[in-house]
């Protein structure tokens, strides 16, 4: 098995002392930006980016990485402790999550979203370690119109998977694209929607929108609660966990599903939040305790955490073998990757064997250490949620201005962040999807390029994008993913015709 | 989401409504999509011997940004439903600017006088203001989190952040 075998030389590359202290310090961090409000895995990431740049790459996205493994469960304590999701994908872990913890229960509870969450994410980790070699070599053949195909397939799927309105996935996908157009052209060279304002030549920057979108737009959204938390003290303890433990074993069935269902919308960028939803729908239906759902079941927390966290894993998978994120936080380690000088996709695999295997060793063990500290210093978090909104809210302001301006030291940016932030909140409640936004902004120029290259190779003739069955049915699947909602309408109208 | 509706609809808040909203968004995405429109066809959409000009591939994306948010605005006013819903209340609106406008007003702060000093006074008359604290703890933790920062990025990862225009760090030698 050469994949053992290179996951084993990651290790090596992995578990040294100073890695380790880092994927330590990555998850604290990270749980603490999944507790608070307006800090989440992709802006959280965003800012602390800049941190980063001097340390040795590996080191770094293993720290980052961890940073992301931090904040998806500490999106887990918000949701049980104070029925506040600190992340969307943990809105489904409060249906039985809070009830849990109003009787009395919170430990329990903890323990079984923790437990879930690392199983989740160790199932994506293995597929990611196996399918993510295949995908790689696979990829290595792909010229420009296959490229391009992938891009399409990608931002199809969220309109085909998307719970939005179709049309404003589209608007919110297509504006990314335009902001990603802004600046010199890469292939022309000319300067493009800048209309004379030179500041803007060196274009959008992803980083920035994710750090007012999602930082500046949630507290606006917060703001509007007036947020009093009232939240109840947790205590856990060796023998709440080994008991939980005793428990978790015979909901295999509902966590294998789980499992299977995140890595799937991880890959397709479905992401976390749907994954966990949609987890917690199935299991509702499928288990024989469907009907005490919602009442406080730890079956109603194993099925939108396991899928919650295998998504959030299953995104990598793209990204590092496509390079293609499946998720805006993934797609800000991608940013972090091209900083290094680190081209994700195929070519990877081949020339960075190192940093890839070291990545991929650090999300086994990143998730080991993040489930032990977890489970260790929960008390310490939920006292950080007790501090009152009034200092959180400016600090984290500030924090997310810091963050916006060491991205490209400009002063102009911190303004765009504030714009950012007005949008991501009239975004978010006329539910307009962001991810699609920050996607197309990224991945913009590089499925433009893709796009115009493919062209010049047919002499401008569309037919290159069916010119052969792999492209052609990435295209064809990609098609299938638009119109899937017009389906999805069609079959629920006859449905209801023959009921 | 249908829950909070109809209680909000027995009470009647009064507030500005989601189709005001939903026209208003729609509205301005149209305006942006017609930008990129107008500046690609500037610069080109056609196909010359060397290939797509350089506004071919924003042109589209441009008239994708009108033609859906067309359609938003169009099922926006035709939503009669939405005339009645509530997309923000004015008193949480109040709530939402007066967090808004000082964050603006802070930005401006830092442009003139720098990211430290303007956090240490936005920290300190946020909680003065909407945290009702007192004068000494507000001030403290302002200027601890801005020596926190202060330590952190200057010192120790020696990433050196924007001082301002006019910078009162100067005279203590940063």
């Amino acid at each position: 098995m050469e994949e053992i075998n290179a996951l084993m030389h990651g290790f090596s590359v992995a578990l040294t002392p100073f890695n380790l202290m880092l994927m330590a310090i990555g998850i604290i961090l990270g749980v603490l930006i999944g507790v608070l409000p307006g800090l989440g895995g992709a802006n959280g990431i965003a800012i602390l980016l800049p941190l980063t740049f001097t340390m040795p790459p590996t080191s770094a996205v293993i720290m980052l990485s961890c940073i992301y493994w931090g904040a998806l469960f500490g999106g887990a304590i918000t949701s049980i402790l104070f029925n506040i999701p600190g992340e969307p994908w943990s809105v489904a872990t409060t249906f039985d999550g809070y009830p849990m913890a109003q009787q009395g229960k919170a430990g329990e509870a903890l323990t079984t979203a923790f437990t879930s969450s690392f199983i989740g994410a160790l199932f994506a980790v293995v597929m990611i370690t196996f399918l993510a070699p295949l995908v790689a070599k696979f990829a290595l053949q792909f010229g420009p119109p296959e490229f391009f195909s992938v891009f399409f397939l990608t931002f199809c799927s969220f309109i085909g998977m998307g719970k939005e309105p179709p049309f404003k996935i589209i608007a919110a996908m297509m504006l990314g694209f335009g902001l990603a157009a802004v600046g010199i052209d890469t292939v022309t060279g000319q300067l493009r929607l800048i209309f004379g304002w030179h500041e803007l030549m060196r274009g959008f920057d992803f980083l920035i929108a994710v750090i007012g979108l999602f930082g500046i737009g949630e507290i606006l959204l917060s703001m509007e609660e007036g947020l009093s938390f009232q939240g109840r003290s947790a205590r856990i303890n060796t023998r709440i966990v080994i008991e939980t433990w005793k428990k978790l074993p015979k909901f295999w069935v509902t966590s294998l599903r789980s499992c299977v269902i995140g890595c799937w919308m991880g890959i397709t960028p479905g992401g976390a939040t749907p994954a966990s939803f949609m987890s917690y729908g199935i299991a509702k239906r499928m288990s024989p305790d469907g009907n005490k759902f919602g009442s406080g079941v730890p079956e109603g927390i194993v099925a939108p955490e396991t899928a919650a966290h295998a998504a959030g894993t299953a995104a990598l998978l793209p990204m590092l073998s496509l390079g293609i994120p499946g998720s805006p936080t993934a797609a800000v380690l991608l940013g972090g990757l091209l900083i290094w000088g680190l081209q994700p996709g195929p070519l990877l695999f081949v020339e960075q064997k190192d940093f890839v295997w070291g990545l991929i060793a650090s999300m086994y063990l990143g998730n080991i250490v993040g489930l032990i500290i977890v489970l260790t210093c929960v008390p310490l978090f939920a006292a950080i949620l007790r501090i009152p909104f009034s200092i959180v809210a400016p600090v984290i302001i500030v924090i997310c201005a810091i963050g916006a301006y060491t991205v490209n030291n400009a002063m102009l940016d911190i303004w765009f962040m504030l714009l950012f932030g007005v949008l991501g909140y009239a975004f978010k409640k006329l539910s307009y999807p962001l991810a699609p936004l920050v996607l197309a902004l990224v991945l913009g120029d590089q499925a433009e390029d893709a796009f115009r290259q493919a062209m010049l190779i047919s002499q401008g003739d569309v037919r290159i994008f069916f010119s052969n069955w792999l492209v052609g049915s990435i295209m064809g699947l990609g098609v299938l993913m638009l119109v899937w909602p017009l389906i999805g309408r069609g079959m629920a109208a006859l449905r209801g015709r023959a009921a | 989401m249908e829950e909070k509706d109809s209680s909000a609809a027995a009470e009647r808040p009064s507030g500005l409504s989601t189709r005001a909203a939903e026209i208003a968004i729609a509205l301005f995405m149209m305006l942006l999509g017609g930008l990129v429109v107008y500046d690609s066809l500037r610069l080109g959409v056609r196909w010359l011997s060397d290939g797509p000009q350089a506004g071919y591939f924003p042109f589209y994306i441009g008239l994708f940004i009108c033609i859906s948010s067309a359609v938003t605005l169009v099922q926006a006013m035709l939503n009669k439903a939405a005339a009645k819903k509530i997309f923000v209340e004015w008193g949480q609106l109040k709530l939402v600017l007066m967090v808004l406008i000082p964050a603006a007003l802070f930005v401006l702060g830092i442009q003139l006088i720098g990211i430290y000093v303007a956090s240490a006074v936005y920290i300190a008359v946020f909680m003065i203001w909407l945290g009702k604290y007192g004068w000494l703890k507000s001030v403290v933790v302002g200027v601890a989190v801005s020596v926190t920062v202060f330590v952190a990025f200057e010192i120790w990862f020696k990433v050196l952040l924007y001082k301002g225009l006019y910078n009162p760090l100067a005279l203590i030698g940063y």
